[in-house]
């Protein structure tokens, strides 16, 4: 398991942690402007607005 | 939680695949891969790659054939009619005039639903023509080609609350209540879910929706209506977190289960 990290959220520079335990193409909310995060990387942690919900989304 | 129960298995080697990044080369269809579980939130991309895994001759959970028919409504409930299953009143038609004319037909309150569509979005409850009326030149303006498709479902008086019924191969594993205030009780929109005991009832109509469609898994969503279930939807990328803390049932432990076994059949033909 990776050490936790913060990082900056890309839309408002919000600090944004990610712990240790987390996966890639996990999906988490910046507690400062609530934009959808994707996890695009864990080595290294990155993060990127994630992708708008579209029509055909769901179960 | 499905992740982590592969992982929690030394013995299966867990190949993550992101759908955006997938390359298919269709003069070289192969793949080393025993089984790909879908669980692609894009039905589009997941249908059309499942086709190409199944090209390879991968196995498939749930199949194209499975798949195809629960993502679309007008094919599942084309599949529970011929198997003779209980649904709602459904009834389709491709222009405003003989949707309007199906609905008076049916009887209002009437539901709208995208024919490929979830998580609860863009129903309708038309109470009326005029509703009815207006809901559909919003389609015809607004919407896309899939909406001239116009799938007519009688609205179902369900007290707050449908069932959602885990099937796991040949298992009726868990089943929950969806409740809510609002008329669309999925846990998409906010529906809570509470424990729900499987009678025998349950149990039959949820194993055969499952069969009828062909599915190794579904998430069977079932209405009660005058002492009998109806199937409301059958879900093939079913999610299970509500329904999990609800019942305490490790629905995940159970889909790995269903991989591996479906892993050895194959290692064994």
């Amino acid at each position: 398991m990776s050490a936790s990290a913060n990082l900056e959220c890309p839309i408002c520079g919000g600090e944004v942690t990610l712990g240790g335990d987390t996966l890639q193409g996990e999906l988490i909310e910046c507690s400062d402007c609530g934009t959808e995060l994707e996890v695009t990387s864990i080595k290294p942690f990155a993060v990127a607005e994630a992708p708008q919900e579209e029509e055909d989304w769901g179960e | 939680m499905l992740i982590n129960e592969f992982r929690a298995r030394p013995e299966i080697d867990l190949v993550q695949m992101d759908d955006r990044e997938l390359q298919f080369n269709l003069s070289d269809l192969s793949s080393d891969l025993d089984v790909v579980l879908n669980r692609s939130v894009s039905t589009s991309r997941a249908i059309n790659a499942i086709r190409l895994f199944e090209c390879m001759g991968v196995r498939c959970l749930n199949s194209h054939q499975a798949s195809s028919t629960c993502s679309d409504k007008l094919l599942t409930s084309a599949v529970l009619q011929e198997r003779g299953l209980p649904q709602p009143e459904v009834r389709v038609a491709f222009s405003e005039d003989a949707a309007l004319s199906a609905m008076e037909k049916m009887g209002f309150p009437v539901v709208l639903k995208p024919a490929v569509g979830s998580w609860g979005r863009l129903l309708s409850k038309i109470n009326d023509l005029d509703a009815a009326r207006a809901i559909l030149e919003h389609k015809r303006v607004l919407g896309t080609y899939q909406h001239a498709i116009i799938y007519i479902q009688k609205y179902i008086e369900k007290k707050g609350r449908d069932l959602r019924v885990i099937v796991v191969g040949d298992d009726c594993v868990a089943a929950s209540y969806r409740t809510s205030e609002h008329w669309i009780t999925n846990a998409a929109r906010g529906g809570v879910s509470e424990k729900c005991e499987i009678t025998s009832e349950i149990r039959d109509v949820a194993l055969a929706a499952s069969r009828a469609v062909a599915a190794d898994m579904a998430g069977v969503d079932l209405f009660e209506s005058d002492g009998e279930y109806l199937v409301n939807e059958i879900n093939d990328t079913m999610e299970f977190k509500g329904c999990c803390a609800a019942t305490g049932i490790d629905v995940p432990g159970r889909i790995v289960d269903l991989v591996v076994s479906r892993a050895a059949e194959i290692a064994c033909a």
